[in-house]
């Protein structure tokens, strides 16, 4: 689902070159967001249109409804293959630069992304629960908010920046660099971004997973140890 | 202002606002002689922590608190380890039972909804309990007010029930199913709001089971670090949801808080005590009701599968 498909005609892959400051970042014990620098070079005029995806996973919407006076749980709908993370940077104004059915066809924009539910809703309960997945993607920072601005330095050289915040999820993030040009993409490129903890948090975390029973003895000995040395330490004064 | 990256939670925390939370609830449970810990999860989840983990790295942190006060309470001689054990007999079963309610409810959606319930009830009988008593004593009104009332353990049907065991170090001879049944529903609330427990052992132990004082702070401790151990191991392997990290930070505060605390109890007077935690029960009661009476500002959540959010 991450391969755009180019129906255009001729298109000509060196008319664009793009790379990023770094293909990885690395979640450590200290982390609380980051950025990542995209940048490139056209050789032809046109518009860049950046586009960052995180690993698809599937999301449940639920909604609260009053219930006895109290507000508990009650609808739910489950989203299937929902990018974890969404964001977008362009050169100009997306609608200014790119055609409705060519947003469409590539999935540019949150409004054109295919959302796959479980289970059949009407019309109205389907743009309900769609609106209220985006919103709460927005506010944990995880889907664009704003359209990121690229920026040009001369002609040919082109440059964003794409923020992280500190609970992007883990995995594999493409990245679709898009050269625009007369309302049409005309040169695109693939680069993949791995998100991964690192470090002593990485170890925790695989450790819990990986070794669940060795994991949670480990978390009463220290409990154990933790509360002896504190007994052993206080006593003496 | 330093951030800490939670591996569990998975998301930055500011490491002295833990500190300060493990403190000041450390300080609370040795001042008044019973576990605050209630205090500490909710608080954790305003935080942005997912209550799973939130509870289950509280039980982690309660291993250390209560392994601390057992030695303390076991130089003095203050344990009735036959009576902690079959307390633990049925926390035991109580806390695996709970570790699996609550992992089936949290993945259905209302894990949220079931920890506020039992927080709302318990806190909310318990801190009225504790108020009426603190109150009564302060007006020293004790006297004129008891009536003469047939203590629970000493009705003819709770006398008749069978396996009858003597408990010499309690100087009791009673059913063993009491305390089963007990430990049991202790446990079971143990693991649904991430504490000890000993908020509502303590007062069972006396008013239920008729134990002397002297040995109920020591008992209830020793059978705490066994369920809150069991809790931990249990929640570790059935739900990913133990932070040791979160854990580890709380415990060197929390610890730190409770041994000041425990030397400043001297110093205050029991009933003034009692009615200050009886308040803060109630406050934090009245708080999680507001919660659900209050419409949302958003009716919508969202949690990605897989994950405990």
């Amino acid at each position: 689902m991450w391969l755009l498909t180019l129906s255009v005609a001729g298109v000509r892959a060196d008319t664009l070159i793009a790379d990023l400051s770094n293909r990885f970042i690395a979640i450590t014990t200290g982390f609380s967001g980051t950025d990542l620098l995209v940048f490139g070079a056209i050789d032809v005029p046109g518009d860049i249109v950046v586009i960052v995806q995180g690993p698809p996973t599937d999301v449940v919407v639920r909604r609260k409804e009053r219930i006895a006076g109290f507000w508990v749980n009650r609808a739910n709908v489950t989203f299937k293959n929902i990018p974890s993370f969404y964001a977008i940077a362009a050169s100009k104004p997306i609608e200014d630069i790119l055609a409705p059915e060519i947003q469409q066809q590539l999935n540019i924009g949150l409004e054109y992304l295919p959302m796959k539910t479980d289970v059949t809703l009407t019309p109205s309960e389907t743009k309900e629960f769609r609106e209220a997945l985006i919103v709460n993607k927005r506010l944990q920072q995880l889907y664009y908010s704003n359209i990121l601005r690229v920026n040009f330095m001369g002609r040919e050289l082109f440059r964003t920046n794409i923020s992280f915040p500190s609970n992007v999820p883990t995995g594999d993030y493409l990245l679709d660099i898009m050269l625009v040009r007369d309302k049409n993409v005309v040169s695109a490129q693939q680069t993949p971004l791995s998100v991964t903890k690192t470090g002593f948090g990485a170890e925790i975390y695989d450790f819990a997973h990986q070794n669940a029973l060795l994991y949670g003895l480990a978390a009463i000995v220290l409990g154990l140890f933790g509360g002896w040395a504190g007994y052993v330490f206080f006593r003496r004064r | 202002m330093v951030q800490i990256y939670l591996p569990i939670a998975e998301l930055s925390v500011d490491v002295f606002v833990l500190l300060i939370l493990g403190w000041f609830v450390g300080f609370i449970s040795g001042i008044s002689g019973i576990g605050a810990s209630f205090l500490m999860t909710p608080t954790l989840i305003f935080l942005g922590i997912p209550s799973p983990v939130a509870v289950a790295s509280q039980a982690n942190q309660v291993v250390a608190t209560s392994i601390s006060g057992t030695l303390a309470q076991w130089s003095r001689g203050n344990i009735d380890f036959k009576m902690g054990g079959i307390l633990l007999l049925g926390g035991l079963a109580g806390s695996s039972f709970g570790v699996w309610l609550f992992g089936f409810l949290a993945r259905i959606g209302q894990g949220d909804l079931v920890v506020a319930i039992s927080y709302i009830m318990c806190l909310g009988w318990i801190g009225l309990l504790m108020l009426w008593e603190s109150l009564r004593s302060v007006f020293k009104k004790l006297q004129a007010s008891a009536k003469v009332k047939i203590p629970f353990y000493q009705r003819a049907w709770v006398q008749g029930l069978p396996f009858k065991r003597n408990f010499p170090r309690s100087n009791l001879y009673i059913s063993l199913w009491l305390p089963i049944v007990i430990g049991f529903g202790v446990g079971v609330l143990s693991a649904i709001m991430g504490v000890g427990g000993s908020f509502l052992l303590v007062p069972a132990m006396i008013y239920l089971l008729g134990m002397p004082v002297t040995v109920v702070v020591g008992t209830s401790l020793f059978q705490m670090v066994f369920v809150t151990a069991n809790v931990t191991l249990q929640q570790a392997i059935q739900n990913n949801s133990v932070d040791i990290l979160l854990a580890l930070i709380l415990m060197i505060s929390g610890v730190a808080g409770t041994q000041w605390g425990t030397k400043m109890s001297g110093k205050v007077r029991g009933e003034y005590v009692r009615f200050v935690f009886a308040l803060l029960m109630l406050g934090v009661c009245v708080g999680l009701i507001n919660e659900f009476l209050v419409e949302p500002s958003s009716v919508y959540s969202i949690r990605t599968v897989g994950e405990l959010r």
